[in-house]
């Protein structure tokens, strides 16, 4: 407890430092409108929920919708970390789990002794976050990089910002001579997951490594939480590194646009993260919605780095104290005025053919 | 201990007699209930393990199989509480002897007071104190022992941010400043006035007079408060956490970022750990456990050994 407690503190402290001196507070849940007509509530009654702190913000501006169109329901989502809310769920203690990864087999198999009724637990993709690559470089403000050369410079290969592999790719910019400090995550995270995700998917040869929530790379320097990172790039001139969007965008950092093959380079958007989730394809069976990116795709307008973070739920034999208060909420979640408040915060929603199945398989859960 | 017999042992003396006996079988039971929890999930992780626990230079603890190791966790820690050990004892003992000896009375409790609100301020304040206005300024004085100590390989310094154990050893050398002075202090306070005296008495400077007799007087005291300084060094999380750049490689350099300790290791990890992540990390916890004892036991034989020759009770 004292160090879940710490390191929310830390990130906390972090975003206020880091925040000083922009009044751009579109990406912060405090700009949103929490009003919703026609919400359908469940009866009165509290929820308790953890797991990812990447879709935190989203659960932020969801709960407190939820809450105050249904007065006397609470919903308390905890951003402990997918790892940690997944061990929570398989012991009973929530009634659902945000999770940036899918479970293994074995973890699914432990569900069934939480679910009742023969149930298991199940994957509902809410929410999606499109993965900037935010860098700084004084007189730099339009950079370009493809996969191989990322993967270069994050494996410690290319040490220098005036690298001919960057000046292909950027003619017209001038890159300082100046080294290159890659910052990565220092703790477990789905960020890193994806990240190493797009790197080993569209440039295996440069990047070698299997995607892994713990960073694999080659030197570099490294930092706790997407705050951290954020200050770090902030500090340090010739630093790059990667987190969701709404910390480029809060903190005014530039951002890479990827060179996927596509006719243009891609600029990370919430709209060119929502094609990249509207090409996937679900790989769950028996009505589990897990979701599997093409993250070497070569589209027009979409850009692959997305994390999709899912609500873990049993599909049968939840416990029925707090069922109808999870339909409601998720229901709301999943719905057109659930999905179209994540835009406004950053996220990306779920596209229409994916969220439908959603829907329906939250209408079916008992 | 006096016997007593029922007829003169009054209610109150019964009472507060089992309130005091409860209370120590109930703290004896805690610590064995802890300790064998961490040790049953320590096994499992260990058993588990497809690295070798204490030379693998890997943490996959979530990996199937698992595969990790505390070599780096172990160096990182040692490393940077000797290296916040050999800047702080010194500076300590240097204020608490101007404080209890030097300094004009009124002075001595102003330092006293500031040395103590120090100890007041939470280790989260350190962290980011020192990531955002330490490290930066590090960079020169790494750059000048790069210059003239690089050649042996231990200040080699490449120019990136100074993220290093070195750093953590200097901010946790900082952390640790005020409890060995405030205890080290005290110690001298006590030094017997008859034996001062005398040595004046034989025309000895005050120089003379703290080293024949306040120094041997308080060297247990000294080093116990040492070890109180150590114990928290080797426990750091948060601050370190937040200054350290960790990696699973053991730099021959000190001042080039990398290296980790167990307690920022276990913060780190914590959140996207699956259950055999979590066991792993208990049984690296379980590791700083032992050293820790092992220094304590270690510090309270030297102080056993000394104890006749200062009179101290530590």
């Amino acid at each position: 407890m004292k160090l879940r407690l710490g390191a929310v503190l830390v990130s906390g402290a972090l975003v206020l430092l880091t925040a000083c001196g922009t009044d751009d507070n579109s990406g912060l849940p405090g700009a949103v409108d929490f009003s919703v007509e026609n919400l359908r509530c469940a009866p009165s009654g509290t929820l308790l929920a953890s797991g990812s702190s990447a879709q935190a913000n989203a659960m932020e501006v969801w709960v407190n919708t939820y809450q105050a169109n249904c007065e006397d329901s609470q919903i308390n989502y905890k951003a402990t970390g997918s790892g940690a809310g997944v061990q929570e769920f398989l012991q009973g203690t929530t009634a659902f789990a945000g999770s940036d990864s899918q479970l293994t087999e074995s973890e699914v198999e432990e569900s069934r002794r939480v679910c009742r009724d023969g149930g298991r637990a199940v994957h509902l993709p809410m929410v999606a976050g499109p993965i900037a690559v935010a860098y700084q470089l004084p007189g730099v403000d339009d950079l370009v990089l493809d996969a191989e050369t990322l993967a270069r410079i994050f494996d410690s290969d290319i040490r220098r910002w005036n690298d001919p592999a960057i000046a292909e790719l950027n003619p017209d910019a001038r890159l300082p001579d100046i080294p290159i400090t890659p910052f990565h995550r220092s703790d477990g995270s789905g960020t890193t997951d994806n990240f190493t995700s797009y790197l080993n998917a569209s440039a295996p040869e440069a990047w070698p490594y299997e995607p892994d929530k713990s960073w694999r790379g080659r030197g570099g320097q490294s930092a706790d939480g997407s705050s951290g990172l954020v200050g770090m790039v902030q500090q340090n001139p010739g630093a790059i590194s990667y987190f969701e969007l709404s910390y480029a965008h809060q903190n005014d950092l530039d951002t890479v646009r990827l060179d996927t093959g596509a006719d243009e380079p891609v600029e990370a958007t919430v709209e060119n993260s929502s094609n990249a989730v509207a090409q996937a394809d679900v790989t769950g069976e028996d009505g589990d919605l897990a979701l599997e990116l093409d993250y070497a795709t070569r589209e027009t307008g979409v850009y692959p780095i997305v994390l999709v973070t899912y609500e873990i739920v049993c599909d049968r034999g939840n416990n029925p104290a707090t069922l109808d208060l999870v339909k409601a909420f998720l229901t709301y979640t999943a719905g057109e005025d659930g999905q179209r408040a994540l835009g406004e915060i950053d996220y990306a929603p779920i596209s229409d053919d994916i969220i439908q199945q959603v829907r329906q398989r939250i209408d079916a859960m008992d | 201990m006096p016997s007593h017999t029922k007829s003169t042992a009054r209610l109150g003396d019964r009472v507060f007699s089992n309130l005091s006996k409860g209370s120590g079988i109930a703290l004896l039971a805690i610590m064995a209930a802890i300790a064998v929890f961490l040790a049953i999930r320590a096994v499992v992780a260990i058993r588990a393990n497809e690295g070798n626990f204490l030379t693998t230079f890997a943490w996959d603890a979530n990996a199937d199989p698992p595969y990790f190791g505390i070599a780096v966790l172990l160096f990182g820690t040692v490393v940077s509480s000797v290296i916040a050990m050999v800047l702080a004892v010194p500076v300590a003992v240097g204020i608490a002897l101007f404080i209890s000896h030097y300094a004009p009375r009124r002075l001595a409790a102003g330092i006293g007071y500031v040395v103590d609100l120090l100890a007041a301020v939470p280790s989260i304040i350190y962290g980011l104190w020192g990531a955002l206005y330490l490290v930066p300024q590090l960079t020169g004085l790494y750059e000048w022992l790069d210059q003239f100590f690089g050649w042996t390989g231990v200040f080699a310094y490449d120019g990136t941010p100074a993220r290093s154990l070195m750093t953590v050893g200097i901010l946790l050398a900082i952390m640790i400043l005020p409890i060995i002075t405030s205890v080290t202090r005290e110690v001298f306070l006590q030094t017997p006035k008859a034996n001062q005296e005398a040595a004046l008495a034989l025309g000895a400077t005050r120089w003379e007079v703290v080293r024949m007799t306040v120094l041997p007087f308080g060297r247990s005291g000294v080093i116990s408060a040492s070890m109180l300084g150590l114990g928290r060094a080797l426990g750091e999380t948060m601050a370190v956490a937040t200054v350290l750049s960790p990696s699973f490689l053991i730099n021959a350099s000190l001042l080039e970022s990398g290296g980790g300790t167990f307690a920022q290791n276990i913060a780190s990890q914590f959140k996207e750990a699956g259950s055999m992540g979590r066991d792993a990390l208990i049984a690296s916890g379980l590791v700083l456990f032992l050293l820790t004892l092992l220094v304590n036991g270690a510090a309270r034989l030297i102080i056993a050994r000394r104890k006749e020759y200062s009179g101290a009770n530590a």
